[in-house]
């Protein structure tokens, strides 16, 4: 039980890095990012590609992937996802889909349909024992510390720099906030930008600690945006919540049987849905 | 060069699908109070969002220090010295009400208006600072909105229908607070339904109708006669 | 001045006249033409049927759903459990699966209704995952690979291959008037009022949530009927194939081709990707890829796709829903805003 439970938190670690990115981009313009799935999975096999010419290192293979990650990011929406936006969420969601199509289609020409992993060393094989006979990978603790992580961080540049004030303001008014001087596709690249660091983070831990093949990202995105709505768009914190009892609900469902693991995630992400359609921690009305 | 700080030159513009303005000559300068008065649909909220770059007019039909601006994009303007209180004050609901002040210095203008000098001015603000500023009264909220536009350190400040919704006691509040707003030689325009209360807190006047200037001079200077004809056309 | 109310223009009356003739010819084919293309007739008809209700939802309703595979899947299996497990002619299940799929559209609508926008389309997709992962579980209909349609096994080749044909091209005629019909409707007009009126979107009410439910389970039922249909000509069916996304895929960017929210969208963008497919699919990934492309183009830059296009070539529109109102000589389009403004 104890061990089913630790297994299920450090998974929803990892779907928390896989949440925050669409929590951030639906959060500051409403956008859903179809290709979210995609994006992780090509995040992953960049780091793939990465890793053998900075000598193997995933730790330099990540330093080197997360700046070219931002720069990406930024011109993808400067350059294709800005012009989507609106009142009408239809021209954003047939981009994205679109863009989710393009990207599957193009790592299976050069990557092929078989899954990928990249090699860590000790990484994937060290252990931890947390008193008693609980013992976790290490690997599966270092992404459960970097989702906490991120989810601070996160949380602190929205409600404490003028960045994520910014962030917020075009959120609530983009008209006015640019009344004020700010200007929204830029502030918009820039969350687009941070949300696709994280996207590559979350890739090359999937990678780290799995595998990455072509056709991943679709169910990448539904696990992303099961954490988002079982959270609720309060805080981050939701979307971290959300990703620990998605989580541990598939955790659950392996238990039973190892084919059931995804479907009883799918359950519980409707149950919430029934039970408190604006998840654990709504956004309160201000 | 002209001694007025904004002028407009026969300024068009559209809302929508129609024309809503049909050729507006208007000027403000250092210091100066001026009312734009007129019936719903006149023209009036165009016209402010004509002068902040809200709706697109042609370059040369609003000059700044003579300079063309007609057309630029929001945050020029404001970085120019123009600041607008909306209509309807649209405070940032997610932001504070320090927050949504501090938004407004977002475009790093130099001036006189800090977050100390405008607690001066509405001390109440002060004591809410932290909370939503969509969770204070309409007059609370509508200072938030000045003291929003006021912290870029406009040179020009636009207020849209402020007394809208208000208690006549909070209206003169409001309107008590302008006079030492502009001693330091900040021009005002304000959009005003009640024309007793334009007359009272403007120098000069513009009535609007259906998009043209139907009257303008010295507010003191007009008869009930002369506004209502102006007004309603009648 | 004497003002008179058109639903019809004489090109439109054209249009309608040859595709009588059409439907005419095309229901003699199994005469005199060869069996592959009753084949790939039969293929199509799902993709276009499917892309019809697509359009319905998204175009016309605002519902951008991802999970319409839910239903075609559901079509599918049901059709497939009448026949084999229960002896039900497999044509006579079609509108049976239909009509199940609608119904269970009431139930899914109120979790799907709970999502907004962009969460609403992916929402939809977790339930069509449910509805894959849940039928893989069910042994009687051959679990995770699926089973065969043996309850068509007595029927000779040819006999099945043209009637399935007529069945698919009933269902196509129906479906196109199903729409049709629909949009015509007093709630067909206020939905496009709705669309095209901001004042009226903003001010959503009842009304309006009960007519989303109605596209939704009107979509429902034609994406049942595909399922259904598709099935019966493929013989062989299993989640994967029944509840896969790429139906919703292949069904946006016949859409986004044709163009979104008009009748005729859906019929110009299935011969477009029908003609793609016969030439093109031996390109493989690229092809999916170049469809991908092709689906982000024309959003970006041609929304009105290829039928907006020919509408404005030609003059008029080839199928219209909306009442034109003519006053003197000149004929002047409503898009049925004063419908709402009657209302509002």
């Amino acid at each position: 039980m104890t061990e089913t439970l630790i297994q299920g938190l450090l998974l929803g670690g990892l779907y928390c890095l896989f949440s925050l990115g669409l929590s951030l981009m639906f959060g500051v313009m409403r956008l859903t990012n179809i290709a979210q799935g995609d994006f992780i999975v090509a995040g992953g096999f960049a780091a793939i590609c990465i890793a053998p010419l900075v000598g193997g290192s995933p730790l330099l293979a990540g330093l080197v992937l997360l700046p070219l990650a931002f720069g990406a990011g930024y011109l993808l929406q400067r350059g294709l996802l800005n012009r989507t936006l609106g009142k009408d969420p239809l021209p954003s969601l047939v981009v994205t889909f679109g863009l989710s199509i393009v990207i599957q289609n193009l790592l299976l020409e050069v990557f092929s349909a078989s899954p990928r992993s990249l090699e860590s060393g000790e990484l994937s094989t060290g252990s931890l024992s947390l008193g008693g006979d609980i013992v976790v990978g290490t690997l599966p603790l270092l992404i459960f510390v970097a989702a906490l992580a991120a989810t601070v961080g996160l949380q602190l540049l929205f409600a404490r720099t003028p960045l994520g004030r910014a962030f917020r303001a075009v959120s609530d008014d983009r008209e006015v906030a640019e009344l004020m001087g700010v200007r929204s596709a830029h502030v918009y690249a820039l969350a687009t930008a941070l949300a696709t660091v994280l996207i590559a983070l979350a890739g090359l831990f999937q990678g780290l600690r799995t595998t990455v093949s072509p056709a991943d990202g679709p169910l990448l995105l539904l696990f992303a945006f099961e954490s988002v709505i079982i959270g609720g768009m309060g805080s981050f914190w939701g979307t971290f919540v959300g990703a620990m009892v998605l989580g541990v609900s598939q955790q659950v469902g392996f238990g039973f049987d190892p084919g059931w693991g995804v479907w009883f995630g799918h359950l519980v992400f409707l149950a919430v849905l029934v039970v408190r359609p604006n998840g654990l921690f709504p956004k309160t009305k201000g | 060069m002209s001694a007025h700080f904004l002028q407009t030159r026969g300024l068009k513009a559209h809302y929508g699908d129609a024309q809503a303005l049909f050729g507006i000559d208007f000027e403000v300068g250092e210091g100066e109070t001026i009312a734009v008065i007129g019936a719903n649909g006149a023209g009036k909220s165009t016209f402010m969002k004509s002068l902040t770059g809200l709706v697109k007019v042609a370059p040369d039909s609003v000059l700044i220090e003579g300079r063309p601006v007609g057309g630029s994009r929001p945050g020029d303007i404001v970085r120019q010295g123009v600041a607008l209180v909306p209509e309807g004050r649209r405070l940032f609901p997610s932001l504070s009400v320090e927050e949504n002040l501090r938004m407004g210095a977002y475009a790093e203008r130099s001036g006189p208006w800090s977050l100390e000098r405008l607690y001066g001015l509405f001390p109440i603000l002060k004591e809410k600072r932290k909370v939503p500023g969509t969770s204070l009264s309409g007059g609370q909220q509508q200072m938030v909105a000045i003291g929003r536009a006021l912290m870029s350190n406009p040179r020009l400040l636009l207020c849209d229908e402020i007394s809208l919704g208000l208690a006549p006691i909070v209206i003169k509040e409001i309107y008590d607070a302008l006079p030492a707003i502009a001693a330091e030689g900040m021009g005002i325009v304000v959009v005003e339904q009640d024309v007793m209360v334009a007359q009272r807190v403007s120098q000069r006047l513009y009535c609007f109708q259906e998009g043209r200037v139907s009257l303008e001079g010295a507010s003191e200077g007009f008869t009930r006669e002369q506004i209502s004809q102006a007004y309603f056309g009648i | 001045m004497g003002a008179t109310v058109i639903r019809s223009t004489r090109g439109s009356k054209a249009v309608l006249a040859g595709a009588v003739v059409a439907v005419v010819v095309a229901a003699s084919l199994p005469l005199w033409g060869e069996s592959s293309w009753m084949r790939e007739f039969v293929e199509i008809s799902c993709y276009l049927i499917f892309a019809m209700m697509w359009n319905l939802l998204a175009g016309y309703g605002g519902m951008v759903s991802v999970g319409q595979q839910a239903f075609f899947g559901l079509g599918g299996y049901v059709m497939l459990a009448l026949g084999n497990l229960y002896g039900v002619n497999p044509f006579l299940a079609i509108p049976i699966a239909a009509a199940v799929a609608a119904l269970a559209s009431l139930p899914v609508s109120k979790l799907a209704f709970r999502l907004q926008g962009g969460y609403f389309s992916i929402g939809t997709w977790v339930i069509a995952e449910v509805f894959r992962l849940s039928i893989a579980n069910v042994s009687a209909v051959g679990g995770g690979s699926g089973t065969s349609l043996t309850a068509l096994r007595g029927i000779s080749r040819s006999v099945r291959e043209s009637t399935t044909y007529w069945v698919a091209l009933a269902c196509v005629v129906a479906s196109v008037a199903l729409v049709y019909v629909f949009l015509r409707s007093k709630e067909g007009l206020a939905l496009q009022a709705i669309r095209d009126s901001e004042v009226a979107a903003e001010s959503q009410g009842i009304g309006v949530e009960r007519m989303k439910l109605a596209v939704y389970v009107v979509a429902a039922f034609g994406c049942g009927m595909a399922g259904a249909l598709y099935f019966v000509s493929n013989l062989r069916i299993s989640p994967d194939a029944a509840f896969g996304v790429d139906w919703t895929a292949f069904a946006i960017f016949i859409v986004m081709i044709g163009g979104i929210g008009r009748i005729e969208g859906p019929v110009i963008g299935a011969i477009v990707f029908w003609a793609l497919n016969k030439f093109c699919s031996d390109y493989g990934t690229w092809y999916q890829l170049g469809l991908g492309l092709l689906a982000i183009v024309m959003t970006l830059f041609f929304r009105e796709g290829l039928g907006g296009f020919l509408n404005r070539r030609l003059g008029f529109d080839m199928l219209p829903t909306r009442r034109i109102l003519k006053l003197g000589a000149e004929p002047v389009a409503l898009k049925s805003q004063p419908v709402v403004e009657a209302r509002v």
